[in-house]
């Protein structure tokens, strides 16, 4: 069972700490989390405690059928370089055409985080050299971003308690539209780089969160608040296995009262779990440090997922300087709003903020908010049904063909569809059990055809996806409640009558 | 033979429809024209080939009696910068140096698409950066008039053996293998580029017509960038109405361009004006630059002179921040070269080093093999520029002056004026010998002082050939015109080259060529 909430990491850091893997096992210390504002517990020999401090970046690919500035194809694991056109080549002359669908993609995220969308919004190149950036410069949007100013609301456990979450709020300073890199991939034993540049030129929004949390969990609350936004909207399929959900951590400790401590950069976090297990590490990687007299250097480091530490990242000899400049192919994005669209202008060629607005989907807290109004369940449920996709719907449907109540359905649901998937590393999508099916088993249940034992005999069966309907392993496995009162009596005297001395002995008392 | 006096009357177009000249024997002119001025060093690359077989179909077209238009069949020539699928495109560097590129630039493309044959591609300064035409990796461009009777007969070489090394004058630049081209009537009608006169000033001193259309009049896409927010294609012709009719097909929006204009373009044929009393001529006193020479001074005087007799009004203009536009485009200039250099790293395309201890080495190495001084000393003032500590002090400054630049030109359009009527050069063509005394950059500087503040506002602008100077070397003038009103300035333009009668080039190579052809100053266009 994994310790949840911000006081409970550091113990539980600590004792991992000293499991044998980290070189230098840890000693318990003293933490601040300011966040929660609870009693705050004194730090080594009576100093003041640290506050740690975590603001995000992160790059989400945005779903879109072709490159944010070329025609060229977005598809995942294509053979390398087939999905290359001149311009992703950097080919001499070619230019930028701003693709229209990634700018929707970025206004509606901008409005699902409450962002203000800026009507004029710029594009700059940011400048280095490396071998998967064809152009030697990124476009970007340096200056003047799509949006800015928005925020995230997300919720967690406090120590484990499904029972007791809590909503927090990160601010979102902007959301920026910009070019994918390509992919360098090393080998080392002919001593070589191969460049694949299908991935140069994807449009990225890059979404800027505040430094507003203050421990691991938190930031992977927010990604995963955020992942689901995405999901929902179909801005991102927002995979982070796939990475197209990218997360950079930036961490500090400080003392209270005093200013924020330098920062460190983490990146190379490629799962919501790793992320919340690098921030921990670097927030007590830097108190310890900081304990022991050291300083913390303003550096980028990677998280290495198997030793469950950050290591300081070599790529970046020196201060880079990117000579940012504005883009001169590309002029201003302008947006337009009912407002300001003028009457001429054809409807093609403009993006227009609120006619997005209004198509804007059920955001996962509201459908959360739904699905508790709706059926009465618990709002931790909720958060689990939304937690994995097609989840809910499997509910709802489940829900729409029996005549047993949401409350004790949500019960089945992820007690025992969710932990049976699970167990097997299944999707909903991929359930032997479908729907219908469940539902048929539920009826039986709510109709006392079968006792709650029999119902979980007859799920295990129908995991096997034999094709038999829960009827009729009922008959099979005569599994059925016996209703006739004859019948039952009858079972009950030839009970009776094979333990004759026991009834005796009973019966004399 | 009977027919060629009666087409020289006519100009090419009309005598290729009717059947006077066909496309392939018009090319197969040009292309030995070419040969016998290869000294000029005017073409990079001559398309013989794929030429040849253009004019074949286009005489195909016109044999079906369906000719694409007043361009099909026409002879052209391409600066070596912009993109032509299968035929070398090099920029006059190392670092291109055998590139060809896999598509055609839109202006290219529509150049074909109306049947035009491209004979080949034109020399230039080393990725356009230079006024001389002098900086590029196969050599200077001569300029055709050095080997013009006029200029012969003029310049008195101090002894005999050393008269043709010695003697011969620059094109100007840096599209000076196209006005030499169009010059020697290699070709009908070449494009060049026009970032700060590049496009103008060779046609000055080569006496043709050079064209700046408004910035995004015209697509840059397969334009290989100088400065991406000054770039204009530019259109050299032997007459205006010939620049109005290359205009015609290239002008209009781009997809692949999104700085160009969404409406579409009207091609338009150039009236015949006769009434100029209604229009407003603009004389900006701030091109009385020093370095003027007194010649151009009083060229520019008598074509003032000549629009107040026809009745128009000529009024002394201000245009008080032009004298820094030549320091604020060095600014803006260098830091998008920086910017748009940084893609030549051997990886893709282009030349690539041995050297190959690191990816660093190798991109150090590459580009210190690839790019010539000046393109490298642009490189690194560009960068210097862009440093984050040096952003707001040079690039930011030299943005807000440009604006004032612009504005200057806005209040004087403003104020009634239709067009401004300036020298194009400080002088006419200078000696190579001369010329290469100063490096690239004092040169661009003092070359570029007249053309360079059009490109600041976008404007569109036209050197009209006016006379020759006492060395018998062609001088032009410059007329600069309201954005998007290139009809308004082509008209004008025309009225003033009809006034002026700039005399033909009188080329040897070319007597002996064609008599009939090229002699005729009304043969020598195609619209």
């Amino acid at each position: 069972v994994a310790v949840r909430g911000c006081g409970g990491v550091w113990r539980r850091t600590w004792q991992r700490g000293s499991g044998g893997r980290d070189p230098t096992p840890r000693r318990q210390l003293a933490v601040a989390c300011n966040a929660r504002g609870g009693a705050v517990p004194a730090g080594k020999s009576g100093l003041a405690p640290w506050v740690p401090v975590v603001g995000l970046e992160i790059h989400a690919q945005i779903s879109s059928n072709s490159k944010l500035f070329s025609g060229s194809q977005v598809q995942f694991a294509a053979p390398p370089n087939s999905l290359v056109s001149f311009f992703d080549a950097s080919l001499p002359g070619t230019l930028p055409v701003l693709n229209r669908r990634c700018v929707e993609a970025a206004v509606m995220t901008g409005l699902a985080l409450n962002c203000s969308i800026n009507k004029k919004s710029l594009f700059d190149r940011k400048h280095y050299f490396y071998a998967d950036l064809p152009a030697g410069y990124q476009i970007t949007q340096q200056r003047v971003p799509i949006a800015v100013n928005g925020s995230l609301s997300y919720s967690l456990c406090i120590d484990n308690k499904m029972s007791q979450m809590v909503t927090k709020t990160v601010r979102i300073k902007q959301i920026q539209l910009e070019q994918d890199s390509g992919k360098s991939l090393h080998d080392d034993t002919r001593s070589q780089t191969l460049v694949d540049l299908n991935r140069a030129g994807v449009g990225l929004m890059e979404v800027v969160m505040e430094p507003d949390m203050c421990c691991g969990e938190e930031a992977a609350a927010a990604v995963r608040e955020l992942q689901l936004i995405l999901q929902t909207l179909g801005s991102s399929q927002a995979v982070m296995a796939e990475g197209q959900l990218r997360v950079d951590a930036n961490v500090s400790v400080h003392h209270p009262g005093e200013p924020y401590g330098v920062r460190t950069e983490v990146k190379n976090i490629n799962s919501i779990r790793f992320l919340a297990k690098a921030v921990d590490y670097e927030i007590q990687r830097q108190i310890e440090e900081l304990e022991n007299g050291g300083t913390i250097l303003n550096e980028t480091r990677a998280f290495d997922s198997k030793l469950g530490c950050t290591v300081p990242m070599r790529d970046k000899e020196g201060k880079q300087d990117y000579r940012f400049m504005p883009e001169p192919n590309l002029p201003p994005l302008i947006l337009y709003d009912a407002k300001s669209l003028p009457a001429n202008m054809n409807h093609q060629q403009v993006v227009n903020i609120d006619w997005i607005h209004e198509r804007l989907p059920d955001l996962p807290s509201v459908k959360r908010a739904k699905l508790v109004e709706q059926y009465g369940i618990l709002p931790e449920h909720s958060f689990t049904l939304l937690n994995e996709d097609g989840l809910a719907e499997f509910f709802e449907n489940v829900v729409k063909q029996t005549q047993m109540k949401p409350k004790k359905v949500i019960g089945w649901i992820i007690n025992d569809l969710l932990s049976h998937l699970k167990q097997h590393s299944l999707t909903v999508k991929e359930s032997p059990v479908s729907s219908f099916l469940l539902a048929d088993l539920l009826n039986l249940l709510v109709k006392t055809d079968i006792s709650s034992t029999a119902a979980k005999q007859v799920l295990a069966e129908l995991w096997k996806g034999e094709g038999k309907t829960p009827l009729e392993i009922v008959k099979e496995k005569k599994l059925g409640l016996i209703q006739d009162q004859e019948e039952l009596e009858q079972i009950c005297q030839a009970v009776i009558d094979r333990q004759e001395n026991e009834v005796i002995m009973m019966v004399l008392g | 033979a009977a027919l060629r006096g009666e087409w020289m009357r006519f100009q090419v177009s009309a005598a290729l429809k009717e059947g006077h000249v066909t496309p392939t024997e018009l090319c197969q002119r040009c292309l030995s024209l070419i040969k016998s001025t290869k000294f000029l060093n005017a073409y990079i690359t001559v398309a013989e080939e794929s030429a040849l077989k253009q004019a074949e179909e286009s005489a195909e077209r016109y044999r079906r009696g369906q000719p694409l238009g007043v361009l099909d069949g026409i002879p052209i020539a391409v600066k070596d910068n912009f993109n032509t699928a299968g035929i070398e495109t090099t920029c006059a560097s190392n670092m291109l140096k055998g590139y060809i590129s896999p598509y055609n630039a839109t202006v290219v493309q529509k150049l074909l698409d109306r049947g035009a044959v491209l004979v080949g591609k034109t020399n230039l300064d080393e990725f356009a950066m230079g006024s001389g035409s002098t900086d590029g990796v196969f050599g200077p461009v001569r300029n055709p008039w050095s080997y013009s009777r006029q200029y012969k007969e003029k310049s008195v070489p101090k002894s005999h053996s050393e008269d043709e090394e010695s003697n011969w004058v620059i094109t100007g630049g840096s599209s000076g293998g196209s006005a030499a081209a169009v010059s020697s009537f290699t070709c009908f009608a070449a494009l060049g580029s026009d970032t700060g006169g590049s496009t103008r000033n060779p046609a000055a001193h080569c006496g043709v017509v050079g064209l700046k259309p408004t910035y995004g009049l015209i697509s840059r896409h397969g334009l290989i960038p100088l400065v991406n927010s000054m770039d204009v294609p530019g259109i050299l012709t032997r007459c205006v109405d010939d620049a109005a009719a290359v205009l015609g097909s290239l002008a209009g929006h781009d997809p692949k361009d999104s700085t160009t204009i969404q409406d579409n373009f009207k091609p338009f044929e150039l009236p015949n004006l006769t009434d100029v009393s209604k229009l407003s001529i603009g004389i900006p006193k701030e091109y009385h630059a020093p370095g003027l020479s007194s010649e151009i001074l009083a060229l520019w005087s008598k074509a003032a002179e000549l629009f107040k007799n026809a009745g128009a009004k000529v009024i002394e203009v201000s245009l008080p921040h032009t004298r820094y536009s030549i320091v604020c485009y060095h600014v803006l200039c260098t830091a998008e070269v920086a910017s748009n250099m940084a893609r030549f790293d051997g990886l893709e395309y282009g030349h690539r080093s041995d050297m190959n201890k690191s990816t660093e080495s190798m991109y150090a190495a590459t580009r210190r093999e690839g790019f010539n001084d000046v393109v490298r000393g642009r490189i690194l003032s560009g960068n210097y520029f862009l440093l984050k500590q040096n952003y707001e002090k040079y690039f930011v400054k030299a943005q807000k002056v440009r604006r004032l630049i612009a504005n200057d030109f806005a209040k004087v359009f403003g104020s009634g004026v239709d067009i401004l009527l300036t020298p194009t050069t400080l002088s006419d063509a200078a000696p190579y010998m001369e010329f290469i005394k100063e490096d690239n950059r004092t040169r661009s500087a003092q070359d570029d002082i007249l053309t360079q503040a059009a490109n600041m506002a976008g404007l569109p602008a036209i050197n009209v050939p006016t006379a020759l100077s006492e060395r018998g070397l062609p001088v032009g003038l410059q007329f600069i015109g309201r954005s998007f009103q290139e009809k308004q300035l082509l008209t004008v333009a025309k009225w003033f080259e009809k006034q002026v009668k700039f005399p033909m080039i009188q080329l040897e190579e070319v007597k002996r060529h064609d008599h009939c052809v090229f002699q005729h100053q009304k043969s020598a266009s195609f619209s």
